[in-house]
């Protein structure tokens, strides 16, 4: 199968389903030169750096019968839109009753690792889908963010695209062919029956590395990408913990009310896998700081696949299975 | 045009428009202000619940702006929304069931006074957050014009609002863009509590237009054709590709920021009572008589046309169903 980057198949997904349907366009402050040629300057509009105006325009425009893309570039410029995101985009169907719908892709890279400090380093996703009225998800591979982009694009409600800024240039197969991953449907990477790793995004290869580090020592890691975040699939989460009974969330956010605390809500308050539970569910994050510039401060904040060794080996030890 | 600072208008300007419009919108701005009475009444005696903000006084922009607009153009509104809903034509029943929080309300009782919206009439929502509805409908403006039907769309706000950051974001966009926009100050004199006076670094919002090179006029707001001539001028504009205009209409509210008991209310009584001595709605009335357009059989038809209109909002409210607590997780998500 052929190969793209996560950032192309990304820009794939946008192209393909513009071809299809004339109500999409896209605000941006900066086009994406293939998109712009394809399809031109009114399609591909130039916002200026005004995303509270670009966001509730995107809303607008929606409401009125057609399908805008907003791409803010970095999660962080977002921050600026906050109103138009939290007060408006996640409210406005439920608040009206359901009269209209409000089909807009939101698109916002995130992540660290760039040695850019702490404003453009930003994993806050959790903080959204604290927000109710809103989907989103963190693709991993190139073939899940195609499928995810196209599937959020006719949806008929704001959809969040995050997207890792580490795994932009990351190659992986994506077919030549039409197809969509719903949201709300998480992905087994690995299988495995020793241990259970939930990570999201980069981390997901992080997890993956550590499962075949651990494979050498009969240690058997399943590895489960989420994908969407809201909604979250948590039935493959609760089945796969109730199989290995061990739990480890790998998360490139912060752990405070974050999306690895959410996991370990899913696995515990489910008393079917609470009782499979062998050992503490454990949580491997960033550092609850700020993201730092100088590269020895920000590889110390963020978890790596070093970091999820550690972790499953720490879950391993735990519990009663020990003795078992 | 220039007001002074207590706001005294010019003499009206020369109108022709036919005596039939003209008692449209005399009934219009009499149903604004019977609507927000009642449902002022009926929040103090504690049917209508949360807040409610009336836009008693202000009735000649609304009413002046809606009727230089076709039903295919849409409107967005603010916290102090009903009249902006009366003037683009929406329901009474179903306006005053959302007040009365029934499942029969526009918004199926989920929105309330400050969130009622008719997107099959155009009027895309009142809101709850000062500045908040401008980028929106200039969303609606961007796709008008993409549309290519001469569609046009108007964003009320206030003189609060213009202090925000998005109202100068939308104007330079709507500029650069050339979208079919016209923005509509209502310029009462206070955000909230504060008095404009206080936090504007000019007196005139309008003439904030020249940074963004579109018209901007001030019109005195209790002067309903001096608002819609000024309307209509900056609607043919939008409609033919001229590009966005900033219209501010000097007015008052004649109420308190809002209706709840106890809200205090800084204002001058002598500031208050100038000002109701302007009412729009008399205003009009007495131009109406001296052109011999309504006499006293007429209006006092129109009032009582009116008023049955306005009770029979109340009894379909009355006899609607509340939500079941359910609903509570419909329509988060649309299908």
């Amino acid at each position: 199968m052929r190969e793209l980057t996560y950032d192309e198949a990304a820009v794939e997904a946008v192209a393909e389903e513009m071809r299809r349907d004339p109500k999409i366009f896209y605000l941006s402050t900066d086009p994406i030169p293939p998109l712009l040629r394809e399809f031109g300057p009114e399609r591909i509009r130039a916002t200026p750096i005004a995303e509270s105006a670009m966001t509730g325009m995107g809303i607008g425009a929606a409401g009125c019968g057609f399908r805008p893309i907003v791409d803010w570039r970095q999660v962080t410029f977002c921050f600026v839109a906050m109103d138009q995101i939290v007060n408006q985009a996640a409210k406005i169907h439920y608040m009206f009753g359901g009269q209209a719908r409000f089909p807009l892709l939101f698109r916002a890279t995130v992540c660290g690792g760039g040695r850019v400090a702490a404003q453009h380093s930003q994993s806050p996703y959790s903080m959204f889908m604290n927000v109710a009225g809103l989907k989103m998800f963190l693709a991993s591979t190139p073939y899940d963010i195609k499928g995810l982009i196209k599937t959020a694009i006719r949806d008929n409600n704001p959809v969040i695209s995050f997207e890792s800024s580490r795994l932009l240039r990351l190659k992986g197969p994506v077919p030549e062919e039409d197809y969509t991953i719903p949201l709300g449907l998480a992905d087994i990477k690995r299988e495995g029956s020793d241990v259970t790793v939930v990570a999201l995004a980069w981390l997901v290869h992080e997890a993956l590395a550590a499962a075949e580090e651990l494979a050498k020592e009969g240690i058997s890691v399943e590895v489960i990408d989420p994908r969407s975040l809201v909604p979250l699939d948590a039935g493959t989460i609760r089945d796969s913990v109730k199989k290995t009974g061990r739990l480890v969330i790998a998360d490139e956010a912060g752990p405070t009310a974050g999306f690895s605390a959410e996991v370990a809500a899913v696995a515990t308050e489910d008393g079917a896998t609470f009782a499979r539970l062998k050992a503490p569910v454990k949580r491997v994050c960033a550092l609850p700081v700020p993201i730092p510039y100088s590269p020895v401060l920000e590889n110390h904040v963020f978890p790596d696949r070093k970091r999820i060794l550690a972790g499953i080996r720490e879950v391993l030890r735990e519990g009663p299975a020990q003795a078992a | 045009m220039s007001l002074s600072p207590q706001g005294r208008s010019a003499a009206s300007p020369a109108t022709n428009l036919p005596p039939e419009t003209q008692r449209e919108m005399l009934r219009q701005m009499l149903t604004i202000r019977l609507f927000e009475e009642r449902a002022s009444a009926d929040y103090r005696a504690g049917k209508i619940y949360g807040v409610v903000h009336c836009y008693i006084g202000e009735e000649g922009v609304a009413v002046g702006v809606c009727s230089a607009l076709g039903p295919q153009d849409r409107i967005i509104s603010t916290h102090r929304g009903h009249g902006h809903c009366i003037a683009k034509g929406a329901d009474l029943p179903r306006m005053m069931a959302e007040l009365y929080g029934r499942q029969t309300g526009y918004c199926k009782g989920k929105g309330g006074s400050m969130h009622i919206a008719d997107f099959s009439i155009g009027m895309l929502g009142a809101n709850g957050i000062v500045a908040g509805g401008i980028p929106i409908v200039t969303g609606a403006g961007l796709a008008a014009q993409m549309e290519g039907k001469g569609g046009v769309a108007v964003s009320f706000f206030g003189d609060g609002a213009s202090n925000a950051g998005p109202f100068h974001e939308c104007l330079n966009i709507a500029a650069s863009w050339k979208l079919p926009m016209v923005y509509v100050c209502e310029n009462n004199l206070y955000a909230a509590q504060t008095a404009a006076a206080a936090t504007h670094a000019l007196p005139d919002v309008a003439a904030r237009a020249a940074g963004y090179g579109i018209p901007g006029e001030v019109v005195d707001g209790n002067d309903i054709f001096a608002v819609h001539q000024a309307a209509h001028r900056a609607v043919d504009r939008a409609r033919s590709g001229g590009g966005p205009s900033l219209i501010e209409c000097k007015t008052y509210r004649w109420r308190a920021h809002t209706e709840r008991k106890g809200q205090p209310d800084y204002r001058e009584q002598a500031e208050i009572e100038a000002w109701k001595g302007r009412d729009p709605i008399a205003r009009l009335e007495r131009q109406l008589r001296e052109e011999s357009a309504l006499d006293d059989a007429e209006l006092q038809s129109m009032e009582r046309q009116i008023t049955a209109a306005i009770e029979a909002a109340v009894a379909f409210a009355e006899a609607s169903p509340f939500p079941l607590p359910e609903q509570a997780t419909d329509d988060v998500f649309a299908a």
